[in-house]
């Protein structure tokens, strides 16, 4: 039996103060990961659990939350053994909660919106059908293309709870880099100069939860390092 | 299995046609049982139509009404309490607070009579016990090892190295064990 402690709060009651509620499962029924638990307990013992998930695997993104202190998807969280401490289950740190475990993302991807994450390029390609990229310019994009924007890594980020209304954070950074590592992309000097001001990029101070937390083992820090090394040389 | 089996293509097919699926007497007209009727999930659950302004109107307020989740409290202590870069701030902070207070202290000792030269200071730092003498020099001598130590980590981050996830956990717990002894040595040996 394995004892999961989970944050309650219920938008039909705002005056009710958010709460943690304990819910044991038997772990011998249960799948391996937290998001199986969550999953269980929402259909066996407490209908009225609200949490987001969708592809179970680690791709949507839908199930990031706090799981033992670390932001992390609930579905590649495997359930600690039955002999620790009991888990506890809280929505992503510093957000506005929707209903128990749903944060309020809605700033999250206005910041990816105004990064203008999409190829910008005036010059039509020489053959009129692709714009091509040497295996070496492609290779530049590993690591950054993979992200899913679940959010972990920007929530994580104690500069990010303090200023998240003007700085970016770990995650836009990250793909805010993407498409200034992109050798198609011909804006570039565009985008350096809208992040050059103090709050966009340089509320970054190398913290680096970020890395340690990302569920995809991406490298926001590293990421943000080098767009700053790139604008300042 | 081959009745519940049934049942559902005979859903199924009913569910292409809706109006012959929402009137009452349609489940005895296709031949459902009652039994297999029960097997179909219903949602109790009423829901009403709202205009966009209605909806924005209910989402504004209840926006307002949003507890942020929470935060430092709840986040993994090895990250938030001995964070290399939390820390980085704090010395750096007192270290400049400190300089700030001393020097302004410095300025206007002669004007109201303190002795704040270096030879009266270390007289009378000599007089102290040794522990006590150790202990005040280690609050000194920590902070500043420490800050020399991390400027450097922050330095080779700034260049782009060393931010595999485990060179920078196995780095941050390095940091705390050299700057513990760099301080003692400083403030018993030196």
């Amino acid at each position: 039996m394995k004892t999961f402690q989970i944050y309650r709060w219920n938008p039909d009651t705002p005056t009710e103060k958010p709460r943690m509620q304990s819910y044991t499962l038997d772990l011998n029924k249960t799948g391996p990961m937290v998001l199986d638990a969550l999953i269980r307990i929402k259909n066996e013992l407490d209908p009225t659990l609200t949490f987001r998930r969708s592809c179970r695997e680690g791709i949507c993104g839908s199930c990031a939350m706090n799981i033992n202190g670390t932001n992390t998807l609930a579905c590649l969280c495997r359930i600690p053994a039955e002999d620790a401490a009991e888990t506890k289950i809280y929505p992503l740190p510093h957000t506005y909660v929707v209903k128990d475990l749903v944060p309020d993302l809605t700033l999250f991807y206005k910041q990816y919106k105004s990064i203008k994450p999409y190829l910008q390029r005036d010059t039509p390609s020489p053959d009129g059908k692709e714009y091509r990229q040497s295996k070496a310019d492609r290779r530049k994009l590993d690591g950054l293309y993979e992200c899913i924007l679940c959010a972990c890594c920007s929530t994580s980020c104690p500069s990010y709870w303090w200023n998240s209304e003007e700085y970016l954070g770990p995650a836009i950074l990250l793909q805010s880099y993407r498409w200034l590592a992109d050798s198609r992309d011909e804006r570039t000097q565009e985008r350096y100069d809208a992040l050059n001001n103090s709050m966009s990029l340089y509320r970054c101070h190398t913290i680096l939860n970020c890395t340690r937390t990302c569920p995809k083992g991406l490298n926001p820090g590293l990421a943000i390092a080098n767009i700053k090394k790139e604008m300042s040389f | 299995m081959i009745a519940q089996r049934l049942g559902t293509t005979a859903l199924r097919r009913v569910a292409a046609k809706p109006d012959a699926f929402f009137t009452a007497n349609s489940a005895a007209r296709l031949g459902l049982a009652s039994s297999q009727m029960s097997m179909m999930q219903t949602r109790p659950v009423a829901t009403q139509k709202l205009t966009p302004v209605d909806g924005d109107a209910i989402l504004a307020k209840q926006r307002l009404q949003r507890p942020v989740s929470p935060h430092l409290e709840i986040y993994d202590k090895k990250q938030t309490w001995f964070g290399g870069s939390a820390w980085q701030r704090i010395t750096g902070a007192g270290f400049s607070g400190g300089l700030y207070v001393f020097a302004t202290a410095y300025l206007v000792a002669p004007a109201i009579g303190w002795h704040l030269e270096s030879a009266s200071i270390a007289a009378a730092v000599a007089a102290l016990p040794l522990a006590l003498k150790g202990g005040l020099k280690f609050f000194i001598a920590w902070p500043f090892v420490f800050h020399s130590i991390n400027g450097v980590r922050h330095l080779l981050f700034d260049l782009g190295k060393g931010f595999s996830r485990t060179n920078i956990i196995r780095t941050g717990w390095y940091l705390w064990g050299a700057s513990i002894v760099g301080g003692l040595y400083v403030a018993f040996f030196l």
